[in-house]
């Protein structure tokens, strides 16, 4: 093994070692190895000098030493040194430059079994329903054609995955309740585990949908954006009616009806409540545990787009959520919210974290009329149609595309510290900013890496009692 | 101490024995727009193959 001073010079800095301040602690992250460390004064001081000046040891001491002095630079350097000898600082990256992904093996549908919406929201990426095409809703026979080309295309696949999706999937709800019954059957007999979700505004639950939901095992997500202000600036009836007062009682009695419920409410912020903290804070109010507040998708065109001179805001936004988290958390009250979930131990492998969402080759979007698409937001762009639910992948060179679309191939991810919590990004993103898959949106980067800082600082806080 | 270590996971180690293909699709949760893969959780069972290995 080399001595640190020897390898400390050949560092990446910013490549494979993050050092940053959130809230009260100064954090460490190891990037290939995964490992965290807080640090105190002196240790921050010497690791961003070293940062500084690229590894040089003499030159970063020498300067620190008048303040600090000899016994605590030394202290600090030992344990540098062993954390580098037990792997947990100063690990090598492993170059993935040339990786080659596993071949595409399909895992989950996103069913669009509605492409007509009861809600006209002023952000929706489906154009209120019809995903710029018309509105219909997608035939039984259609829905069983592509449950039929899951269980083939997954092959030995243990588990495979359904997203009852829109539009707005209630508005076809005796056919979601078909398809639920016909791919349990089809999982049986193919000797599958099938996981069911269902996305809804929640305008058209009944109390017989939510029994039928709760007994089939679906798990829902619920969408709503928070404070009423909030949510009916852009979640609103054809009329221009705010949906929040209709929606909320039923969101409210579907959760506390059914305890075990797999739910998550999710919900969308844009520039217009940068204080979106409000909005998760007020959904714990009403009882919600488990909430996702999402940044909004849209063309730097439109209003209520996130911009690049947002982002200290939001920055803020996550740090103070970050600290109403771990005080709901110590007083007894603990909810989740979605980005901050992180299971350093137990999270994915990195064959996962290199290649991200599978869009494209484990995960496949379908129209009403059985057109397949790399997801659900490149659904309604003609030319990312992949082929149809009866003759399976036409256009393997597209699919190719999103297969070589990880994070050994894109020139900003190969660098940024963040690479192995958000794999790359969303291509939809990438591509709705640059025009290609290789290059993700800057602003959705800056802010996947301010939420992975939060998350981190949380695992800190807790598992450190500090 | 000046360094306390919060976890060390070796995540490099993970590229040999991942690739059982059970963890959820990580846009198919709650996220739908700005994914996250980190949060996932690994679902891979007992003496169970990989079958998603990386191409040569």
């Amino acid at each position: 093994m080399a001595t640190l001073k020897s390898l400390l010079p050949a560092i990446d800095w910013r490549r494979d070692l993050h050092l940053f301040s959130f809230n009260d602690l100064k954090l460490a992250l190891d990037v290939n190895s995964g490992a965290l460390h807080v640090l105190d004064e002196p240790a921050w001081e010497v690791l961003s000098l070293l940062a500084a000046k690229k590894g040089n040891v003499p030159h970063a001491f020498t300067e620190l030493l008048p303040k600090w002095g000899g016994i605590t630079l030394g202290q600090v350097w030992r344990e540098l040194k062993a954390r580098q000898e037990e792997g947990s600082l100063f690990t090598s990256p492993l170059d993935f430059s040339s990786y080659n992904p596993p071949a595409p093996l399909l895992q989950a549908l996103c069913l669009h079994v509605a492409h007509d919406c009861n809600l006209r929201c002023r952000y929706c990426f489906a154009d209120g329903g019809p995903f710029g095409g018309q509105r219909g809703l997608m035939p039984l026979e259609v829905g069983r054609a592509a449950l039929d080309f899951l269980m083939r295309a997954s092959g030995p696949r243990r588990t495979v995955e359904v997203d009852f999706f829109g539009g707005e999937p209630l508005l076809n709800f005796s056919v979601v309740a078909s398809l639920l019954d016909y791919g349990q059957e089809k999982a049986r007999e193919a000797g599958k585990k099938i996981r069911f979700t269902l996305t809804t505004n929640g305008v058209g639950l009944t109390s017989e949908i939510e029994e039928f939901l709760n007994t089939h095992g679906v798990s829902v997500i619920l969408s709503l954006d928070g404070r009423p202000e909030v949510n009916d600036a852009n979640r609103f009836f054809p009329d221009g009616e705010g949906s929040y007062s209709y929606v909320m009682p039923k969101l409210q009695s579907f959760v506390q009806n059914y305890p075990q419920l797999d739910y998550w409410i999710r919900g969308t912020y844009t520039r217009q409540n940068l204080d979106f903290a409000r909005d998760v804070l007020h959904l714990v109010s009403l009882g919600f545990k488990n909430i996702s507040l999402e940044p909004v998708i849209a063309g730097p065109e439109q209003p209520y787009s996130l911009r690049r001179e947002d982002l200290p805001r939001i920055r803020e936004e996550y740090q103070y959520l970050a600290g109403e988290f771990l005080r709901f958390y110590r007083e007894g009250r603990p909810f989740k919210f979605f980005h901050f979930i992180l299971d350093p131990e137990g999270g994915p492998c990195l064959i996962k974290r290199l290649s991200g969402c599978g869009a494209g080759t484990s995960y496949l979007a379908v129209t009403p009329d059985g057109q397949l698409f790399p997801c659900h937001q490149f659904v309604g762009q003609r030319e990312f149609c992949l082929g149809d639910v009866y003759s399976g992948i036409k256009r393997p060179d597209l699919q190719e595309q999103f297969r070589l679309a990880h994070i050994g191939c894109k020139e900003g991810c190969r660098c940024c510290w963040a690479r192995y919590y958000c794999s790359g990004g969303c291509h939809a993103a990438a591509f709705a900013a640059h025009r290609e898959l290789l290059r993700p949106d800057e602003v959705a980067c800056a802010i996947q890496q301010i939420r992975t800082e939060a998350a981190l600082y949380i695992q800190a806080k807790i598992r450190l009692k500090i | 101490m000046h360094i306390r270590t919060v976890f060390n996971p070796r995540l490099q180690a993970t590229l040999q024995v991942g690739g059982c293909g059970n963890c959820h699709v990580s846009c198919q949760s709650a996220c739908k727009t700005s994914i996250t893969v980190s949060n996932q959780t690994c679902e891979k069972e007992d003496k169970q193959d990989n079958i998603l290995r990386p191409g040569k």
